[in-house]
């Protein structure tokens, strides 16, 4: 196990080093610069551009801007934003508490759909809350969140007036008021997100559990007249649910992405519009830094999707 | 109208005979900016009007609660010396403060100075030459620190410094130095007769004690770029880039019973037309700020009853520019060398046929609504315009005929050719709903006319960035024709440089020079060289006007609409925008009626 996590750590490194070659490549390809601002700014003569471009080292050779970036990242220095001239690192953790509550509870929020839905589903599969459940899903993951958005939006805040839609990093309310506020704001886009990963969890929670049903060992735990509870809790769902953690395991590092298209429509201040704002106007270090932090977190959960695989499911060893 | 007309108005105003909103009016009419009008008649001795004080109602301070501003940018940074665009001086605004503001009409008001310099006052030295301005006094920063004439030549240094690269470094162009005359007064002394003397004193300025040991290139390490220290009517609460900039009401602020609101709250990203929303349907802001957003939808959303759209005439103009060089042949290895002709817009038939397909009145009816008013100037104001000089119409049939004549015959494709020559263009613009609206009718004119364009749409962090290995930007502009909007101060002088010979955007100046469309004419050179100097206000206008007409009538520009600002505000809100400055630039006066 040991020597296993050693050697799995020890594949990461080149990968992520591939990694960040090619997501600085495809950024220096990429057209533009982070001054389009200023084109049609009269005031600003055009050796004050020439001056930035050359204090931002954007024209230097790719190759010596990437070893330049390299160095400073090994060394903690994540580099600063061209636009609003921050530490990279000081804005990235501004955003992350906005997006693990956002995202972190709409993953909740879907697990706890999932889970019994998708459970009941194949316990009795083909009855009218499977129909149902199943035709609700189908719904769930067609629909796509901007349009979901916008219909809850349509109903909730413009017809009905009852939810906000733009979300406040800044609530200045204390206590109970503070949580009502804070939840108020929250439904729309935790449900948005919520529901649409939920829907198809719960397909992939019902066609696992589908699986197991049909295996002896479920056979023989109702012949052996153990209880119906016992049989779903303890000999389906407990294997059902390898690859389901697998999957749940392989989607947290999205908690850190956000989602761009659901905080740009609500205005959540979360990692998904840092990057989404940060791509529309050139701000390669930024840029990077996300998109970085986002694949070491792949890599990451990765791992551990694999060592969780081994410690539910003791048949597999690590070598 | 010429010089001598002009003068009579003056004098009209003068005597009382003509009031001087009149004036002013007709004065717009011409394609002159207001502050230049008033300008034209402070020079002359009329006094100015009492700046046209918003009836300011609350008789105390605070207890407004909550100001919510929504800006579809958020702000990215609180440094007003390195505010990239708009977004970033309107983030600053409720903290820093500028020497003097524009009103509505384009004049100045003043903010931290005890008056608007002028020849009256003495303010305003004969010869062009000198400034002088006062600062009010008894003026506080947010730490207690008095603002002083130090703090003024302070922001000329920093801004200046070219270590630094400010943003600002523009509106210091021309100054020699300022001179610290006591506490409360400095004199700005010019390199050479200064009559565009006032933008330099809408730089919103920061104080010497805490920027200090941040000149030049530390410029980026000062800690007070996140948290300003400012005079301004809020102080400093919360910053996060891109999202939310909030401020808490000054009880020190300068000037009596404001400001009205408890807090400001400014809150950034998303999208305009949901901007927009939250103010006009849901009320869940205040105001949202630049709603560009079609007229029809803005209507729809009025109707709501919540809020209203408010529209602030500016100095925007959106046109259509041609390429005076050659974009598709290589002269001395660089493709629309300045010295290069090109081969179909060279032909003056070719341009006037041009200026006859430019449908102005379809494109303000069914495009841009209250957002876009048809133009025929290039510096102008056109809710107003009546221009005797500048006539242009849409006439299909007229242009064929001018094609006809100059021996562009229709091939069998309906395309017209001379000597060999198809009679293609590529046009090409940033993407934006608006804007490819707008290439397409005129495309659709110009295939009636037998010519033949091409659209091309380009990203907008592409088309305006300075990006030398990109073949699609502004600069460059390796494409026939081109459409944008430029936004400008009151005064012209510095959009006029756009089509001055010696700003031409070539491979040598890494295509950031002003003049993309590489467009020479003499005359237009000697009139903006003179204009330079020039210190009658009246002879300066004439010359813009002329210099207004050369370029517009030559064809080298299609002007097609004016854009003026558009807000959206809540109905109880009371707030004086202006489309001159930003548009918090009198968020002191802001208040909420009961």
């Amino acid at each position: 196990m040991g020597s296993y996590l050693l050697r799995r750590l020890l594949i990461a490194l080149p990968s992520l080093l591939g990694i960040s070659v090619v997501l600085f490549t495809v950024l220096a390809l990429a057209p533009g610069d982070p001054f389009a601002d200023l084109a049609l700014n009269p005031n600003v003569p055009a050796e004050v551009k020439a001056a930035l471009r050359a204090k931002f080292g954007l024209d230097d050779p790719v190759w010596q801007r990437y070893f330049r970036w390299l160095f400073a990242m090994l060394q903690g220095d994540w580099g600063f934003s061209f636009i609003s001239r921050v530490n990279v690192d000081t804005l990235i953790l501004q955003r992350v508490p906005t997006t693990l509550a956002v995202i972190g509870a709409s993953q909740l929020l879907a697990l706890c759909i999932a889970l019994p839905v998708g459970i009941y589903s194949a316990v009795k599969p083909y009855s009218l809350f499977d129909r149902i459940a199943s035709s609700l899903a189908f719904v769930g993951f067609s629909l796509p969140t901007f349009f979901t958005g916008i219909l809850l939006i349509l109903i909730f805040s413009i017809k009905l007036d009852w939810l906000p839609f733009v979300y406040r990093a800044d609530l200045t309310s204390t206590g109970l008021a503070w949580w009502a506020e804070q939840i108020k704001q929250s439904i729309m886009p935790v449900m948005v997100l919520g529901l649409f990963q939920g829907a198809s969890w719960t397909r992939y929670v019902r066609s696992s559990m589908l699986d197991v049903v049909r295996l002896d060992h479920v056979t023989t735990a109702r012949s052996k007249g153990l209880s119906e509870r016992v049989v779903v809790m303890k000999h389906i769902v407990r294997n059902a649910l390898i690859p389901v953690v697998t999957l749940v395991a392989l989607t947290m590092p999205q908690v850190f992405g956000g989602a761009i298209v659901t905080e740009q429509i609500f205005r959540v201040p979360g990692i998904g519009s840092l990057l989404i704002d940060a791509i529309l106007r050139n701000d390669t270090p930024v840029i990077m830094a996300v998109t970085f932090v986002f694949s070491c977190l792949v890599i990451l959960f990765n791992l551990i999707a694999d060592l969780l695989y081994g410690w539910l499911d003791p048949r597999i060893s690590f070598r | 109208m010429n010089e001598s007309e002009l003068r009579r108005l003056v004098d009209a105003v003068a005597a009382g005979e003509l009031p001087r909103r009149g004036f002013l009016e007709r004065m717009l009419g011409l394609g002159l900016s207001a502050p230049l009008a008033a300008a034209m008649l402070a020079q002359a001795g009329v006094a100015q009007a009492q700046p046209a004080a918003p009836a300011y109602a609350p008789t105390k301070r605070g207890g407004g609660g909550v100001l919510k501003l929504l800006f579809w940018q958020g702000p990215t940074l609180l440094n007003p010396h390195f505010a990239t665009g708009t977004k970033d001086q309107e983030g600053s605004r409720p903290f820093y403060e500028p020497l003097a503001r524009y009103d509505t009409d384009g004049q100045l008001v003043p903010v931290l100075a005890a008056e608007i310099p002028s020849a009256a006052n003495g303010g305003v030295a004969a010869n062009g030459l000198a400034v002088t301005w006062k600062l009010k006094k008894g003026v506080l920063w947010h730490d207690g620190q008095p603002f002083t004439a130090d703090d003024l030549v302070f922001n000329w240094q920093y801004a200046t410094d070219p270590a630094a690269a400010a943003y600002t470094v523009g509106l210091y162009e021309g100054v020699k130095r300022f001179e610290k005359l006591d506490a409360h007064t400095v004199r700005i002394v010019y390199e050479r007769p200064m009559p565009g003397w006032q933008p330099l004193s809408t730089v919103q300025l920061i104080p010497k004690h805490v920027f200090a040991g941040f000149i030049g290139a530390k410029s980026r390490e000062a800690p007070a770029n996140l948290k300003p220290v400012g005079t301004g009517p809020y102080l400093f609460a919360e910053f996060k880039p891109g999202d939310l900039v909030r401020g808490t009401l000054n009880p020190q602020y300068h000037q009596p019973n404001r400001p009205f609101f408890d807090s400001v709250e400014l809150k950034g990203g998303g999208d305009a037309p949901s901007a927009a929303r939250a103010v006009l349907q849901t009320g869940e802001y205040d105001f949202a700020w630049n709603v560009l957003v079609e007229d029809e939808v803005l209507r729809r959303m009025e109707s709501g009853g919540k809020g209203r759209v408010v529209v602030s005439p500016g100095g925007t103009t959106e046109y259509i520019q041609l390429n005076a060089a050659d974009p598709w042949v290589e002269t001395e290895g660089e493709r629309a060398h300045p010295k290069s002709r090109h081969p179909i817009l060279s032909d003056a038939a070719v341009r006037q046929a041009l200026t006859l397909l430019v449908d102005r009145k379809s494109i303000q009816q069914f495009v841009f609504g209250r957002a876009g008013v048809a133009s025929v100037n290039i510096l102008n104001n056109p809710a107003r315009y009546n221009s005797r000089n500048l006539k242009t119409e849409f006439n299909i049939d007229k242009a064929n005929a001018v094609l006809d004549a100059a021996g562009w015959k229709r091939g069998a494709d309906g395309v017209r050719e001379k000597g060999g020559r198809k009679l293609r263009l590529v046009y090409q613009s940033s993407i934006n709903a608006l804007r490819q609206k707008v290439q397409a009718i005129f495309k659709q004119a110009c295939g009636k006319a037998g010519i033949d364009i091409e659209i091309k749409g380009i990203t907008a962090a592409v088309f305006f960035s300075s990006d030398v290995s990109n073949p699609d930007t502004i600069g460059k502009f390796w494409a026939d024709l081109q459409m944008y909007a430029f936004s400008r101060g009151p005064d012209p002088a510095r959009f006029m440089q756009n089509f001055v010979s010696w700003e031409m955007s070539a491979k040598a100046n890494k295509w950031l020079a002003m003049n993309r469309g590489r467009w020479v004419n003499a005359e237009y050179d000697r009139l903006f060289k003179a204009s330079e100097t020039e210190l009658d206000p009246v002879k300066r206008a004439d010359m813009f006007i002329r210099m207004n007409d050369i370029v517009c009538s030559d064809g080298h520009v299609l002007p097609i609409v004016f854009r003026p600002q558009m807000d959206a505000v809540a109905n109880k809100l009371v707030a004086p925008l202006t489309g001159w400055d930003t548009a918090l630039s009198a968020i002191h006066d802001w208040y909420r009626e009961t």
